[in-house]
């Protein structure tokens, strides 16, 4: 074994796979698409895979699949319509919602094969061993950290794809004036569709992983409103417009609330939240681009200071 | 008559209907600061529940008679609703509009954590059990009914206050202009302020109808928060006529859809409806 505990690396996986799922929601959070609805496409890819396998032994292989078709169809189903009607700001965000809570309750309905609110535990396949390729199961936290540090270096991969592709210039057109951006021959439905596939793709990939690593699922912790703003709010302290803005927004959430949890034992249990939202909206009003847009800036003015 | 209406189904809507007038309460304060601030308080479930504890609070712990308490909680949420506009909204009300919906959210988190860090997570109870009314074969709780009436009571209030009194039409007019009334003499800033603790007052008196009839918990406002936004959304943000309306069909659909399946598909039925009709009329069902 290597010399680093198993504590450090828990929390090294968690920052790397919430990263990622953040920069999911900054593909298209970014871009003006703001989306409280985030929390369904993870819940479909958590429960999709846990329910396949449980239910019908079906490998999580085949099952993220279906969950990735699953999270696509939802994706258009939801996203045509809001896009081909122009349903843009507050009211993309509420529709968005509802969508989540759609998730959500569905999960809670289905109670007799999902577990309801008290959750769902994957079968396990391990039987002593450490590695159970078919099953999507590993007792050993160095092999997860290898998985989330390969999907997170994916999801910076595609972020930088799309920061540098035609398409994200057509939608930072659409977000500044829609119906300009559509006058000089942009395909306004087409081009938000394609980014929110991608992002919805992202996250259920987030989720699946996320069920497999804590082999344990919840409605709550999967789906919801919670669970979406926690994601909008986590690339909004990080820093939405540059790349790492997103798990450096993981980053300080889990850093925060483990380092009380330390500093303090369980005595004040949701110190760190209660602090985490005080400083959000002292984000959003002073510091809207966050903490890593806010670092790079002051960097910049410090080097340029001399030159100008 | 009696083998097609099922007595139960129609005790179903009748609840329903109890359920419409307190869900239409909830939206009027969001629609209220809505239509006049054109801001989203995405934290107005979390100063419902702000209240419900000072109902709580005040009640059990200081033994205050439970009416005064009620009002006493209704002034609290009115002030923190002129606190929420003075240091969180005013600051970003040049800012891009979707800064305003996050910062509320900003609001939502803190609000939460700090309720389960002051009052902790456990499920706290009024006490205070009333009767259930028996008519016929059905039975409704006489809560839901007293709510039912003092919301619509608070409807008809406001309704008054705003086509009725100077400061009243004021708010009206800033809500169809806001460049022109400035120039009116009317102070903007002053509405605002006046606004948002009118919005928090109604918050506040929905905040003592709900704690007749649930338990207090810090995650509380995730339960019906959404169901508020929807509403309002679904009649037309900004729309009070529009939010009252939609308040009673998203009622129904939880009331009756819940009689025939359970509880939460009557939710899930609720919202795929909203986001159907958000397809349909992109502006709410009452919407410009």
């Amino acid at each position: 074994m290597t010399g680093i505990g198993n504590y450090p690396l828990h929390l090294a996986i968690l920052v790397l796979l919430w990263g990622y799922i953040y920069t999911s929601w900054s593909v298209m959070g970014r871009l003006g698409l703001v989306s409280f609805g985030h929390g369904a496409f993870m819940g479909i890819g958590a429960y999709t895979v846990v329910m396949l396998w449980n239910h019908f032994g079906l490998t999580p292989w085949i099952g993220a699949l279906v969950a990735l078709v699953f999270t696509t169809v939802v994706a258009i189903v939801i996203g045509y319509p809001c896009f081909r009607f122009k349903i843009v700001g507050h009211y993309f965000a509420l529709v968005t919602l509802a969508l989540s809570e759609v998730a959500r309750l569905v999960i809670v309905a289905l109670r007799d094969h999902t577990g309801g609110s008290l959750g769902a535990t994957p079968n396990s396949a391990l039987h002593g061993e450490t590695i159970a390729i078919g099953a999507l199961q590993f007792a050993s936290k160095e092999v997860w950290l290898a998985i989330v540090f390969v999907v997170w270096l994916g999801g910076l991969v595609i972020w930088r794809k799309v920061d540098r592709s035609m398409g994200r210039f057509a939608l930072q057109a659409i977000a500044e004036e829609e119906e300009a951006a559509a006058s000089i021959g942009i395909h306004v439905t087409r081009a938000k569709l394609r980014i929110t596939i991608i992002s919805a793709l992202m996250t259920c990939v987030g989720g699946i992983l996320y069920a497999q690593y804590q082999l344990y699922v919840n409605p709550d912790a999967v789906s919801g409103i919670a669970i979406s703003l926690q994601m909008v709010f986590g690339v909004i302290a990080g820093g939405m417009f540059v790349m790492l803005g997103p798990t450096v927004g993981a980053a300080f959430t889990i850093l925060l609330a483990e380092g009380l949890r330390l500093g303090f034992g369980n005595k004040y249990p949701a110190l760190d939240t209660t602090i985490y939202g005080v400083m959000l909206v002292l984000f959003i009003i002073y510091m809207p681009k966050g903490i890593l847009g806010a670092a790079l800036d002051l960097f910049k003015t410090r080097r340029s200071v001399p030159g100008t | 008559m009696s083998e097609v209406f099922d007595i139960f189904l129609l005790e179903a809507v009748l609840n329903g209907l109890l359920l419409g007038g307190l869900l239409a309460l909830l939206s009027l304060g969001l629609n209220l600061v809505f239509g006049v601030i054109d801001v989203v308080w995405i934290c107005y479930a979390e100063l419902i529940m702000c209240g419900m504890y000072a109902v709580y609070y005040l009640h059990v712990q200081y033994h205050w008679p439970l009416v005064l308490a009620m009002l006493a909680a209704i002034g609290i949420v009115a002030f923190l609703g002129w606190i929420l506009h003075q240091f969180v909204i005013r600051p970003v009300l040049s800012a891009e509009p979707i800064n305003q919906l996050l910062v509320t959210g900003g609001v939502l988190f803190f609000l939460q954590a700090a309720a389960t860090l002051v009052f902790g997570i456990e499920f706290k109870n009024l006490g205070v059990s009333l009767p259930s009314v028996q008519i016929g074969e059905m039975s409704f709780s006489s809560s839901r009914l007293i709510a039912f009436f003092v919301a619509l009571a608070g409807v008809l209030a406001l309704w008054l206050f705003l086509s009725k009194t100077y400061l009243g039409t004021a708010i009206r007019a800033i809500s169809q202009d806001r460049a022109v009334m400035p120039l009116m003499g009317v102070d903007p800033a002053r509405i605002f302020r006046i606004t948002s603790a009118m919005g928090g007052a109604l918050a506040g008196l929905a905040s003592c109808l709900l704690v007749l009839q649930y338990d207090i918990h810090p995650a509380i406002g995730l339960s019906f928060g959404p169901i508020t936004f929807l509403i309002c959304v679904l009649g037309g943000l900004g729309n009070m006529v529009g939010g009252f309306v939609a308040a009673f069909i998203f009622a129904q659909f939880i009331a009756v859809g819940g009689f025939f399946f359970a509880l939460e598909w009557g939710y899930v039925i609720a919202f795929v409806f909203f986001i159907a009709v958000m397809f349909w009329r992109p502006r709410g069902l009452l919407g410009k």
